[in-house]
Formats: C-alpha cells, sequence, structure tokens
C-alpha cells in the first residue's frame, strides 16, 4: 500500500518529465524464469528502448480471449502457428511491420501479423546407448516391437501434443486413424504436457519421447551429453514455429515497434539457440552458435497454415481419440 | 410449534456456508456471462464421465478399505517414532501430481524397482498403466487422508470405554462391534465420500497412469474445453455435471451416517488392553510395515532424486517458496475462519445434509472457480495483483471438506455432552467457544491447519493462468525447471516442497496436540 502511494506520487509529481514508459509483454510461462530467453531479452531491448520492459505471464490464448479489449498487453510472445487463427479472430492484433524477407524459416512465411522468432520440428528423442536400432522413418516407428514404449503428449491439453496428430494427419491423411492403432501398442502412456512427458524419458521408463529436433542441443551444450538424438524420418516432420504479435490499441505503439524490430535483430535472435533451445528464425545457418548448424535437422518440413490447422484440428484429436480409446 | 432450544454455537456458520455457496455460484455466473452457445456433450464427454465415476468409485472403496487397518494398527500400537512415521505417512496426499508421479514411476514403472527385483527373481514383471495404475496411484494418494480420519477417530473413543471393555474382559471380536464398529459406521462413508470427490476432479495423474484418452476425466474434458477450445460454456456445464455427481455422493454418504453420540471421558491415556495378543501384534506390525513401504518408497524416491539435484537448483526457487509459504498462511487462516463456524451450525444440526456445502467448492472445479473470478475482478480490478489471494481463497475452499471431516463429530461429541452444562452455566456464543469448545478440539484443529497448509503449498492452481513472474509459487516453478529441460534441479525444487509441506503440517498438528495425548 504504501509502495502504491509512494510510486503515484512520484508519478504525479514528476508527470511525463522523467517518467520511463513501460512496454508490458505477455509470454508463456517458460518465458521468463531465470534460465529462459526473457531476461536476456529484457536486459538487451532495455538498453536500445529508454523503456521499461515488463513481462506478464500465463495461459496466452485463454488469457487474452478472457481480458479481450481490457487487455494490458502491448505485446504478445509466444503463440505458436496452431493457435493463431483464434488469437487473430479476437480482433486485438495489428501488423507488425516488418519486413519478413529477413526471415530464414525453411518454409516460406508471408503473414503480416503473427511474426516468427523462432521454430524447431516436432521430434521422438531416443537414447543411442539404451536403444540400437531406432526407427528410421515414421513407417519404421509403427512396426517397432511391442517393448519398445514411446511417450507422447494428449493434443487436448498441450501444444506439442497438438503438433504431433497434426503431423500423423500430414503424412498419413485418411490413414491417420489406421496409423494410430498401429502405433498404440507401443505408447506406453499419454501425458498431459511435454515436462511430464520428458521426466519419464530422463527417467528411463521410456524408450522414446515426442519433443523437438532441438532438444538433443539441450543435452549436447548446456550437459556435454551426446547421447541424446532425434530420429529423423524421410516423410518429413510437422514445423513449429513460435510468434510475436503487436496488440492493435496499445498505448505505446512506437515502443511496441521497436520491440518487433528488435525480434528481428542479431542480438535477439543470437540469444534464442542457447536461451530457447530452438532455432532462431531470423539468423542464417552459419551465424548461429558453435555446433548448432551441425544439429541434425530434417530435409522435408511439414507444415498447416493457421486456417489449415484450425480446421484440422477438432477432426485430427476425434480421430486420435478414438483410435486410442478402443 | 414447540420452540426449540437455541444451539449454544452456531449461527455464525450460516454466513459462512452462504460464503462458500456465494464464492462458487459467483463464479458460474462469471463464467455464464461471458459463454456462448457452445456444443453440447457427444460420446466423448459421456465416455469422461463413465470413466471419472468407475475410477473414484474404486479409489474411494479401495483406499478406505486399505485404511481401516492401518489406522487400527496404528491406533493401538505405542511404538519409538510412531509420530514422526504418521506425519510421514500423511506425506502422499499433499505432493504435487507430477512428483507423486515420479516418485510412483521409480518404484513401480517399467523399469522401477518393484520390477527390477521381480525381473532378479525371475517372476513377471507388472505395469503400472491402465485403470490399475489409476487407482494405484489414487490409493497412494488419499490412503493417508483416510487412514488420519479414521484414526482422529479412533483416538475420540474415550479410553474409560476401553478401560471398562477390558474390566468386563470383552473379547476382542466385542471390542470391535462396540467400541470399533459404530465409530467405523460415523466416519467411513464421510471418508470414502471425500475420496471419492477427490478423484473425481483428478485428471494429471489419471492420463499419466491411465494410459491415454481411455482414461479421460470429467475434470480433464473441463480442462480442453476450457483452455483449447476456449468453449466457456461447456466448461461450465460439465462442472455442473461435476458439481452434482459429488455432491450427489456426498449427500448419499452423509445421510447414511446413524447418529451415534459418544459420551465423553476424562481423556486419558489411550490403552488397548483387548490388543495385547501375540496373533493381534504380528498382524498390526506387518499391516504397518506394508503400508509404510507402499507410502515411503516413493517418497524416499523423491528424496534422493532431490538430494542430488538440490546444489543446482536456482535461487530464484527460494523466492517462490516464500511466496507459496504467504499462500498456505493465508489458505489457513480463510479455512479456519469459515470452517469453525461452519463446522459448529452443522455440529448442531440432526442430519449431515449441510455438510454437503463444504464439498461444493473441491467438486467444483478449482479452474473453474478460478476463471470465473477471473471474469468478474477483470472489469473492476486488476486481476494480477489478487492472484495470490485468489489461490489462497480456493485452496482453502478445497480444504474445507477435509476440515469439516475432521471437525464435525468430535464437535458434536462435544456439544452434546456439554449441551446441557452449558446451558445451565449460560455458556454460549464465543465463550462457548473459547471455552468448551475449541481447547477441546485442539488436536483437530491443528490437523485442519497443517492439511490445509499442505495442500496450499503444494498447489499449482489458478496461479498458471495468471501469474506475473513475481507472483510465482513454488510448484509452478518446478514446473518451469522442467519445462526447461532442468529435471535434476526440479527434483530438488521438489524436495524442497515435500519439506515444506511436511514442515507446515508437522508444525500446525504438533501445535494442536501440544500437552494433549493423542
Amino acid at each position: 500500500m504504501r509502495r502504491t502511494l509512494f510510486a503515484t506520487t512520484l508519478l504525479l509529481a514528476t508527470q511525463a518529465g522523467a517518467e520511463t514508459p513501460v512496454l508490458t509483454v505477455y509470454a508463456g510461462d517458460y518465458f521468463t524464469s531465470e534460465w529462459g530467453p526473457g531476461p536476456m531479452i529484457e536486459t538487451g531491448f532495455e538498453e536500445i528502448c529508454a523503456c521499461d520492459l515488463q513481462f506478464a505471464t500465463g495461459d496466452l490464448l485463454p488469457r487474452l480471449l478472457l481480458e479481450g479489449e481490457r487487455t494490458k498487453a502491448d505485446v504478445v510472445i509466444g503463440l505458436t502457428s496452431d493457435v493463431t487463427a483464434k488469437a487473430r479472430e479476437t480482433g486485438l492484433f495489428t501488423t507488425h511491420g516488418q519486413d519478413n524477407t529477413a526471415l530464414t524459416l525453411p518454409i516460406e512465411w508471408t503473414d503480416d501479423t503473427f511474426l516468427p522468432f523462432n521454430y524447431g520440428h516436432t521430434a521422438f528423442i531416443y537414447n543411442e546407448t539404451t536403444m540400437d536400432a531406432p526407427p528410421a522413418s515414421f513407417d519404421a516407428l509403427l512396426d517397432l516391437p511391442d517393448d519398445v514404449k514411446i511417450v507422447i503428449q494428449d493434443p487436448r491439453t498441450s501444444i506439442s501434443g497438438l503438433a504431433l496428430v497434426l503431423w500423423v494427419q500430414a503424412v498419413y491423411g485418411e490413414e491417420a486413424g489406421d496409423v494410430w492403432k498401429k502405433l498404440a501398442p507401443s505408447i506406453l502412456t499419454v501425458t498431459k504436457d511435454w515436462s511430464a512427458s520428458y521426466g519419464m524419458f530422463t527417467d528411463g521408463e521410456v524408450d522414446m519421447v515426442l519433443s523437438y529436433t532441438t532438444s538433443p542441443a539441450y543435452h549436447m551444450f548446456a550437459e556435454e551429453d551426446f547421447t541424446k538424438k532425434a530420429a529423423i524420418f524421410p516423410e518429413g516432420h510437422y514445423f513449429m514455429v513460435e510468434t510475436v504479435g503487436k496488440i492493435a490499441q496499445t498505448q505505446v505503439p512506437e515502443l511496441a515497434d521497436a520491440f518487433m524490430a528488435y525480434v528481428l535483430s542479431n542480438d535477439f535472435q543470437r540469444m534464442i539457440p542457447t536461451a530457447n533451445w530452438s532455432l532462431p528464425s531470423a539468423l542464417p545457418a552459419d551465424q548461429w552458435p558453435e555446433g548448432w548448424s551441425q544439429l541434425p535437422l530434417p530435409e522435408k518440413v511439414l507444415f498447416y497454415s493457421e486456417d489449415e490447422a484450425e480446421a484440422l484440428k477438432a477432426q485430427a484429436i476425434e480421430t486420435w481419440r478414438n483410435a486410442l480409446s478402443q | 410449534m414447540a420452540q426449540r432450544a437455541q444451539p449454544i454455537i452456531g449461527k455464525t456458520g450460516i454466513i459462512a456456508g452462504g460464503f462458500v455457496v456465494a464464492v462458487v455460484l459467483l463464479a458460474f455466473i462469471g463464467i455464464a456471462v461471458r459463454a456462448d452457445v457452445g456444443r453440447g456433450f457427444g460420446p466423448a464427454e459421456w465416455a469422461a464421465i463413465r470413466f471419472t465415476l468407475v475410477q473414484s468409485a474404486l479409489s474411494a472403496l479401495i483406499s478406505v478399505a486399505c485404511a481401516i487397518p492401518l489406522a487400527r494398527a496404528l491406533a493401538r500400537r505405542r511404538f519409538l517414532g510412531r509420530g514422526f512415521l504418521i506425519t510421514l505417512l500423511g506425506a502422499p496426499f499433499i505432493l504435487p501430481v507430477i512428483v507423486a508421479v515420479l516418485g510412483l514411476l521409480t518404484v513401480f514403472g517399467r523399469s522401477g524397482w518393484v520390477n527390477v527385483v521381480l525381473e532378479a527373481v525371475g517372476l513377471p514383471t507388472l505395469s503400472i498403466y491402465g485403470l490399475h495404475g489409476v487407482v494405484l496411484a489414487h490409493v497412494f494418494f488419499n490412503l493417508p487422508l483416510a487412514t488420519r480420519l479414521l484414526l482422529q477417530g479412533w483416538q475420540s473413543i474415550p479410553a474409560e470405554r476401553f478401560r471398562l471393555a477390558a474390566q468386563l474382559n470383552l473379547p476382542p471380536k466385542m471390542v470391535q462391534r462396540t467400541l470399533e464398529l459404530p465409530l467405523l459406521l460415523q466416519i467411513v462413508p464421510g471418508a470414502a465420500a471425500l475420496v471419492f470427490v477427490i478423484c473425481l476432479t483428478s485428471f494429471a495423474v489419471a492420463l499419466t497412469l491411465g494410459g491415454g484418452p481411455r482414461a479421460t476425466t470429467i475434470e480433464l474434458a473441463i480442462y480442453q474445453a476450457f483452455r483449447f477450445d476456449f468453449d466457456l460454456s461447456r466448461a461450465a456445464l460439465l462442472s455442473f455435471v461435476q458439481l452434482f455427481l459429488a455432491g450427489g455422493a456426498a449427500l448419499i454418504a452423509l445421510w447414511i451416517i446413524p447418529d451415534i453420540a459418544m459420551s465423553a471421558g476424562l481423556d486419558r491415556e489411550l490403552r488397548r488392553w483387548d490388543a495385547r495378543g501375540g496373533f493381534q501384534r504380528v498382524q498390526d506390525a506387518a499391516v504397518i510395515a506394508l503400508g509404510s513401504a507402499f507410502l515411503l518408497l516413493p517418497l524416499f524416491a523423491i528424496v534422493l532424486a532431490g538430494l542430488y539435484g538440490l546444489p543446482q537448483m536456482p535461487i530464484g526457487v527460494w523466492k517462490t517458496a516464500g511466496n507459496s509459504l504467504g499462500v498456505a498462511v493465508l489458505s489457513i487462516a480463510v479455512l479456519l475462519a469459515v470452517a469453525l463456524p461452519m463446522a459448529g451450525w452443522i455440529s448442531t444440526r440432526r442430519a449431515g445434509g449441510a455438510e454437503a456445502i463444504g464439498l461444493i467448492g473441491l467438486s467444483a472445479s478449482p479452474l473453474m472457480i478460478g476463471t470465473g473470478w477471473f471474469i468478474l475482478i477483470n472489469p473492476v480490478a486488476d486481476p494480477v495483483p489478487l492472484a495470490l489471494p485468489v489461490t489462497a481463497l480456493i485452496n482453502a475452499l478445497m480444504a474445507l471438506p477435509f476440515a469439516l471431516r475432521i471437525l464435525v463429530p468430535p464437535m458434536r461429541d462435544v456439544l452434546n455432552t456439554f449441551d446441557r452444562l452449558s446451558r445451565s452455566l449460560g455458556l454460549r456464543g464465543w465463550t462457548a467457544w473459547r471455552w468448551l469448545v475449541i481447547p477441546r478440539l485442539r488436536a483437530q484443529i491443528g490437523f485442519t491447519a497443517g492439511l490445509t497448509g499442505a495442500l496450499s503449498v503444494g498447489d499449482l492452481g489458478v496461479i498458471a493462468l495468471f501469474a506475473d513472474p513475481d507472483r510465482a509459487t513454488l510448484p509452478l516453478q518446478m514446473y518451469r525447471l522442467m519445462g526447461a529441460y532442468r529435471t535434476e534441479a526440479a527434483a530438488g525444487a521438489a524436495l524442497v516442497l515435500l519439506a515444506m509441506a511436511l514442515g507446515l503440517f508437522w508444525l500446525c498438528d504438533k501445535g494442536g496436540r501440544w500437552r494433549a495425548e493423542a
């Protein structure tokens, strides 16, 4: 209470003069922890903006939908392309005003509202010391002996689980239902979120876990553990991209624009690999941190635009549920 | 109609009960205001309702069935470290789901300790996944609660009764029938209803150990409707179904409780002359050993992993631990302010139907209450600074049914026993609370406070929806660590969480029983 009073007095006394403008950025929960990318981004941006960048975390989309016009966000960072259709529908966002040709994504990106800041691909991760014959294709994954167990995430509660059902949809289309039935004996269990699945993998409970192509990078560069590998499938991998968007009714439009520009800057992009353990969206591979360009990545990339994803989502989840409920 | 004598306490209880109903009702209204007409129930929702009922009923039956011998063994034995063991046995109940699941997997998982032993001796290995896995996990969570509830009941039998039984030389069978059975009838239905409701609202454990979409609970469907489809009307409808099932179960359980009055004893040390036989000794020792192994091995696994991860834990964890502690203390305060008057009110009524009010906070889905209040608060104030108080309030509501289950039976006994005396002394209202009720219920109040604090510390709750970085709680921080591949540091945070929950519980519980024999 006293602090609020003090702050208010200060604010009234100084008026616009020395007042530092505040940029409020909504971000996913993992983002702002001290080992996440948030603190580095905050320091980096505050050095150039003469402003105070404040993160607010939580469940991004539900929070935006609940707050609607009353949202305090100026910028929203972390929505994946599988949910941006719903975010766009709110009418809260405006164009990002950046040049998309700066992007170095493996796919073409023309969206003028949601600007990608990183990417990765959905992939199954295994430990090469315990798994002698990892599947070399999606078909091979379906034919794994029943005693090889994988863990996946529920598409109804996690973004990575949703990416998996869309991945299967992209590779197998109409046959998705049969594919799930074929895979069912290998699925040890399904977890609510990525964290629980990955914990089961690192504890040795399962042989493979649904994660991202960049997961081995964490083990390699943070732990010097080179045993974790992503199985690369020639059928292609589903592409996951996280975006940043500007709120139309922001009170600090110039600051928001400056932030959008900062996202594409070399300074920001260089942080992404080791702070977010994913691939930067606007940095050529030869400028990635040492060793990163050697990371095995899929040659073929599968992707649904947000409209395609939105249209396919419900049916793909239903197919998954029906096949695995039997 | 003849004028009934006014009960000596209980008036404020109606206000407290009204408060609870209002909190839940307003949350529903908040959601209803924002809800569009969504799609109704499909086969998926019906399957979720069926699965929820089956797993909750099985979990409740098995938890209580296992708790009876364990509570009896603990009630009639005195041994070194008994109090410590009882506190420790309570730990699984307050563990965050993900911590408990990892602990269970270390012991019962595919490459877990049990399977390693089974394999070594050439026996077939067992799988923890499927309906039996869900039930196993729920028994792990709820056996401690059921045991403690029964134990409290056992300890409420006046020692003089057992002395009398011994003087009359009643055989153990007769002691069971005359002293223990009435007590069981009084406590078991309520305990079972409580476990049923807790299991009703579980979803992460059901999903992970259930093996997949077959193990979909109503709460998962609520989560999906809300966070993924943003279909508020379906979420509200599902919450309503959950509330209806939980409320129904509670009402049935509370109605069939026979009204038993226990007359007062002199609170002497509880000695059991009927259980001195060698056979009973062996039996009790075996039950305690088995129960302890089941409940403590996964805890041991968590401690082992945590000790290893502790040095890697970032400093920020301690700040979030402070936030969690604040939430816990606030929860305890809110809970006692609501639960004590409510328990007083319920105790003065004959039928236990009013106790069902206590269950609505737990069964209405905390996610739903939090969201409803977010919608209500948002137009008038910034909900973010209120995130921690709202979390504390929701935690208190979730602990309310446990509190009532613990407080009501002994309070009823106290009121029945001392009713005439209090009237002739003119003891009523606050004075009755001060001199009669609270001193006699110290143990139960301490236990209740400990349980609330511990539950609150371990709850992830609604904070995940709208916390700013400064308001993270310890469980949230643990999830963040896991989300950032820091599995070992997360295990360290889990250990801190376990220690905090146990510490809070022990402090309150011990405080309540200080200088009281129980």
